[in-house]
């Protein structure tokens, strides 16, 4: 099992959490301007790294809030975590 | 009205097992922006946990951390109406949900010299004084259900679960207790 630093609650079990996804994927900016293109990478397209990896997590049975952590996908070892919004 | 619960739920009592189920308890959950509302609580003694993972307690009043802007607020012994007209008062005009959960859940005391040994069979949390001193409480999984867990003391603690899974819950335990017991 991961042991998962949560920016609030600190080291957690991987059972404590579910996993979002890759992480700092933009959505675009705008209905107003319908990019096919854009919305397409929004929606479909993700990177596969073969190493360190941003992805969301959520420590929904904790504090519930989203974060990202950085971890490497060939080992699994988690090297640290920060809140959304930060880097 | 917590007191529904005790006719609704026939209470599964295992006493001289080291837990058992509370009597129903006041139940509230605040989701508030803590720097706004910790002051105002504070003044009308009913203290918010300011730290993560941490209660405050006051007499029959009890806050606790959740998430950085989710309380889970506790009267014992069931004191409703004391509160509730207070924590309406003290949180006017501050943006905030306050939701009555008393009867979402229920409690479980779990004490004793083989609590922590009880918990761990179903709690992956490490449960060590180091880890987790008196006071730390938390949402977390027992098992396959969501609880919260809060030390109040050295080798006592508080769960709370859902009341469709107080069967699952009080079910592992009395297993557990079975296994821990002394052989006769
Ligand atoms: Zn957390």
């Amino acid at each position: 099992m991961l042991v998962i630093p949560c920016p609030y609650c600190g080291p957690r079990p991987e059972l404590e959490f579910s996993y979002g996804g890759q992480a700092h994927v933009l959505r675009p900016a705008a209905a107003t301007n319908p990019d096919p293109a854009g919305w397409n990478a929004f929606q479909y397209e993700r990177a596969n790294t073969r190493g360190l990896h941003a992805e969301r997590w959520r420590h929904v049975h904790g504090c519930a809030r989203f974060f990202n952590v950085i971890r490497d996908t060939t080992t699994d070892e988690v090297l640290r975590s920060y809140r959304s919004g930060e880097k | 009205m917590p007191e529904a619960i005790a006719t609704r739920i026939p209470p599964p009592r295992a006493s001289g097992l080291g837990w058992r189920t509370l009597d129903p308890q006041s139940c509230w959950s605040l989701r508030v922006e803590l720097a706004a509302a910790a002051g105002p609580m504070a003044t009308a003694g009913l203290p918010l946990a300011l730290a993560a993972c941490r209660a405050a307690t006051r007499g029959e009043w009890a806050a606790l951390w959740l998430g950085p802007d989710e309380q889970l607020l506790v009267g014992m012994n069931s004191s409703h109406a004391q509160f509730e007209p207070r924590l309406a008062g003290a949180l006017a005009g501050i943006a905030h949900a306050l939701v009555d959960v008393s009867h979402r859940q229920a409690a479980i005391e779990i004490a004793g010299p083989d609590a922590t040994r009880l918990l761990a069979l179903g709690c992956p949390l490490d449960l060590h004084l180091s880890q987790a001193p008196v006071g730390l409480c938390t949402r977390t999984v027992f098992a396959k259900a969501e609880v919260v867990l809060w030390r109040q003391e050295a080798d006592r603690f508080q769960l709370q679960a859902w009341r469709s899974f107080l069967p699952y819950v009080t079910g592992l335990l009395a297993l557990g207790s079975q296994e821990l017991a002394p052989q006769a």
